[in-house]
């Protein structure tokens, strides 16, 4: 989420859930809100059923077309250009926000608007697929809007120019004034259930918790001293340069709690070789996963039942978890097999309760200073919290943004790293579906949820599959420039011709053997999971 | 614009536009009900929340009733008391009488108004709607014959879920619930259907016989997966999670998706790992925990000492709580010295 924290000064949904039942306008881009955002897409209906209107931007049918007014079918890899002419027209018909535009933002100039000239609805039919009837009336539409709220997910991340939807996003809505007010604003829908929380949590190279920058000086030494620790002002690796760093042996020890790198990151050949490479690997979870067989110690750890703590859903709202039950065998709770280890490295860590860390927290980022557990029991409560008597946040920039200033960006369009040729003729995009989550390494143990999608699959338009004489149930095989996979045709007008469509749930047929680690988006390292290329036989 | 009326004896002000149930339900007042649900559209079906208005020749129903101005409500009397009764008695004739071994018993409202009318015989015994067959779906059972036909799960599906899985089939005596053309419920198994129902008509195929209501814990969740963070109330028997149910004033209103509500079996799964352990030999042999942990730290050391800290990088989870994952960059920041540190879920 680097792109929306460069333009405003925080990257996060800037309103909740509750709100969404009061946009009058829904634009969902990249985002199968029904599948993977449930109780989301519930509010988005009920928002349908008081009269707002929802328009989707998807390359596939996701279910949530049947509720729109408006579903536009752009190819894969093209939202920069969609974007860019939906601004274009909005620009051309004056409907910015020219208050808006004036007092909370900058970079709104020749420029910026140099930038959208070339992207008439004529040239983003062209690009995208889209009609540009679809393209005027979706513009004229968001423009006119009340209280417009902007969705998206991996859709629009999961790219090498991942920033740059993200900027073009942050555009629209700067452009339209539709931050920083009750129901209107731009909303990422995080994927797993504390993604937005492990982020805050300063899980991340560059950033203590609280999205603090490690090479200011003075942050580093509040945290020593917090920590009564001498702390190192050298930014980590990501994610995806440890793994390349593990294969050239600048790495030599990893210690990875509760993923799955080897399913849920790109290129499995890679990521296996990169672990393997490495002098130790310690893997905690509650499962023998993919990646914990690899591991030199694996250490049992206890599930969300059995333990108490926090997590942080989307909309920024930190709530409670209990324990119900007792963990299996030996199995302990993560923290304290952390500060066990933490212990032993000479380090110490004792915390008496749990919430003596939870407090800890509060005084390493002031957004959570003002929560306690207690206060946690009705409900949850939403950061920025400073205080003990502050009621939480439900929506952000009410009086302005982070940074001072909403940041315009220019955005050129640059297509995706890999196009279709004769030997790859597909596009091959990547997600999720609604009876499994993630790797699998949950739900597929879950009896009734595997009888109801028991394998992988590849969605191909019936189209496609009846030039190429394939019927539903077919055994195909895959096959992209890194390796192959067989899997079951599953005929569906949900994905267009030419693009095909494989959950990354299954092991057995996983998607990530066929996606590219190597392109990155440059900004924030993030692998284009949604584009690469594949070729289909029968097999 | 407001109204006054009049419930019970008590003036009451109101808003406008709410029916005589809502106001009731907003001050205690009680009237029982059995096909309505304030997430839903009022239904009007049931007519066990009868009320008397000052005035009015006959009893009306309160959930489908909107207040005015001056109008004087009676929540009870003995006619209204008598009425219920008898509405309940009916259902009660056409319902099978095994609450011993019912599901459902202990968390059952039409158990609880047979409690309160204290119907012990039944005046009204007669045929009974038999239906045999099961539905094959890997997730809800489907008992027609407890079913009392409030509607509720039919509303729930088509206004909530935007389904529309399920229809009321047929009519008077033979009247039932049911996908169309009687086949399995094939569907998104969200179990909003099985929250909403009344009686032990729908219920979670996995929880079947693993605990009666009265031994169960409730303990105060949030659903592990996906990001909405949805509120879960696990019900727990004998150290094992049996069943995942939501509060209506929760969050998510109640309302769950198919994992959030029966996806919660991995929990209990044998696969679990149980113990620590050290692959020797490429073979995984278990550890105690002094022994796993003294290794690991010993490792970390060696190669911090060969090879700088920043030769030791740390990948954390989605899935793990603020608490861990905070401490968990800690551990590497402070204790190994480096800022090798992400998580996953950038992607
Ligand atoms: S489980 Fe959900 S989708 Fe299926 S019938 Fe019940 S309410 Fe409808
Ligand atoms: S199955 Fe349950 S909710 Fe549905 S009509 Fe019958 S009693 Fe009501
Ligand atoms: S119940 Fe479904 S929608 Fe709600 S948090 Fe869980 S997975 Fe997400
Ligand atoms: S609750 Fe009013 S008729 Fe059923």
């Amino acid at each position: 989420m680097v792109g929306l924290a460069t333009v405003f000064g925080s990257g996060a949904m800037t309103n909740s859930i509750p709100e969404i039942e009061n946009n009058d306008l829904l634009f969902v881009i990249g985002s199968n809100t029904k599948e993977n955002h449930p109780i989301v897409a519930l509010r988005m209906m009920k928002a349908a059923r008081k009269g707002a209107k929802i328009i989707v931007a998807d390359p596939r049918r996701v279910p949530l077309v049947r509720f729109a007014h408006i579903w536009m079918q752009q190819r894969p890899g093209t939202d920069v250009a969609l974007l860019n002419s939906m601004m274009h027209v909005i620009v051309k018909e004056g409907l910015m926000d020219k208050d808006f535009i004036v007092f909370r933002t900058e970079g709104f100039d020749q420029e910026f608007l140099k930038g959208l000239d070339e992207f008439t609805p004529e040239v983003g039919q062209k690009i995208t697929g889209v009609p540009k009837e679809k393209i005027i009336e979706s513009a004229r539409l968001y423009a006119g809007a009340s209280s417009p709220g902007i969705y998206y997910t991996m859709g629009i991340t999961q790219h090498s120019h991942g920033t740059d939807n993200v900027f073009c996003i942050a555009n629209l809505g700067l452009m339209t004034g539709s931050l920083g007010k009750e129901s209107s604003g731009v909303n990422p829908l995080r994927g797993q259930n504390n993604v937005q929380g492990s982020s805050d949590m300063g899980c991340s190279p560059n950033m203590y918790p609280g999205y603090q920058k490690l090479t200011i000086s003075t942050i580093k030494e509040k945290f020593e001293t917090l920590w009564g620790a001498k702390l190192s002002d050298r930014e980590g690796m990501t994610a995806t340069d440890m793994l390349s760093a593990a294969e050239a042996k600048e790495l030599r020890a990893m210690y990875i709690m509760g993923e799955n790198p080897v399913l849920s990151d790109p290129d499995m050949a890679h990521t296996v070789k990169a672990l393997g490479a490495l002098d130790f690997l310690v893997v905690q979870d509650i499962f023998m996963t993919e990646t914990a067989e690899l591991a030199d110690v694996v250490l049992p750890a206890a599930s969300f039942a059995e333990k108490e703590g926090t997590f942080t859903n989307t909309e920024r709202r930190v709530q409670r978890v209990r324990k119900a039950v007792s963990p299996p065998g030996e199995a302990r709770e993560d923290l304290w097999i952390i500060a066990e280890l933490s212990n032993r490295m000479g380090y110490e860590m004792k915390y008496p309760r749990i919430e003596a860390v939870f407090q800890e927290m509060g005084m390493a980022w002031p957004a959570m200073g003002g929560m306690t557990y207690s206060r946690l029991n009705r409900g949850g409560l939403q950061w920025p919290c400073p205080t003990q008597d502050h009621p939480g946040t439900p929506y952000l920039f009410k009086g302005g943004f982070p940074r001072g200033k909403g940041r315009f960006t220019v955005v050129k369009y640059r297509p995706s790293i890999e196009e279709t040729d004769e030997q790859y003729p597909f596009i091959l995009t990547t997600g999720r579906e609604l009876f499994h989550y993630h790797t699998g390494s949950m739900t597929r143990r879950v009896d009734a949820l595997n009888k109801v999608s028991p394998e992988p699959f590849v969605e191909i338009n019936p189209e496609d599959a009846r030039d190429m004489a394939v019927e539903d149930g077919a055994m195909l095989r895959v096959t992209s420039r890194r390796g192959a996979i067989e899997l079951k045709a599953r005929l569906s007008k949900r994905p267009d011709r030419g693009v095909v469509f494989i959950p990354f749930h299954f092991k057995e047929a996983a998607a990530n053997v066929l996606t590219n680690s190597k392109a990155l988006d440059p900004f924030c390292k993030i692998p284009e999971l949604k584009v690469s290329t594949v070729r289909i036989e029968k097999v | 614009m407001m109204v006054t009326l009049t419930i019970d004896g008590r003036s009451i002000k109101v808003r406008d536009g709410s029916t005589i149930l809502q106001v009731s339900r907003e001050h205690d007042f009680y009237i029982p009900t059995l096909c309505d649900d304030p997430r839903l559209e009022p239904y009007g079906g049931c007519r066990l929340c009868l009320v008397q208005i000052k005035g009015m020749p006959r009893p009306v129903t309160a959930c489908t009733t909107p207040v005015t101005e001056g109008m004087n409500v009676e929540t009870t009397n003995e006619e209204i008391e008598g009425l219920r009764r008898t509405i309940v008695e009916l259902l009660l004739s056409d319902h099978p009488t095994d609450c011993m071994i019912c599901e459902k018993a202990g968390d059952c409202t039409l158990q609880e108004l047979a409690y309160f009318y204290n119907l012990r015989e039944n005046r009204f015994e007669g045929e009974r709607r038999q239906y045999s067959g099961s539905d094959g779906n890997p997730f809800i059972e489907r008992n027609m014959e407890k079913c009392i036909l409030c509607g509720k799960c039919v509303r729930v599906c088509n206004e909530v879920q935007g389904v529309s899985a399920i229809e009321i089939a047929y009519r008077g005596f033979s009247a039932k619930v049911c996908p169309p053309f009687e086949k399995d419920l094939d569907c998104e198994f969200c179990g909003q259907c099985v929250s909403v129902c009344p009686t032990g008509a729908l219920m979670g195929k996995i929880s079947m016989g693993k605990g009666r209501q009265k031994d169960i814990e409730k303990v105060e969740s949030i659903c592990p997966y996906c990001g909405c963070g949805c509120n879960i109330t696990l019900h727990v028997a004998r150290n094992e999670v049996i069943r995942v149910s939501s509060r209506p004033e929760s969050l998510n209103e109640g309302w769950l998706c198919v994992k959030g509500r029966f996806g919660f079996r991995f929990n209990s799964s044998p696969d679990r790992l149980k113990h620590p352990l050290i692959k020797r030999n490429g073979r995984f042999e278990e550890a105690s925990w002094d022994e796993a942990l003294d290794y690991v730290a010993e490792r970390f050391g060696e190669i911090k000492e060969k090879h700088g800290a920043d030769a030791i990088a740390g990948l954390s989870s989605a899935r793990c709580t603020n608490e861990e994952n905070y401490l968990f960059q800690k551990f590497l920041r402070a204790a190994v010295g480096t800022n090798n540190i992400d998580h996953c879920a950038r992607y």
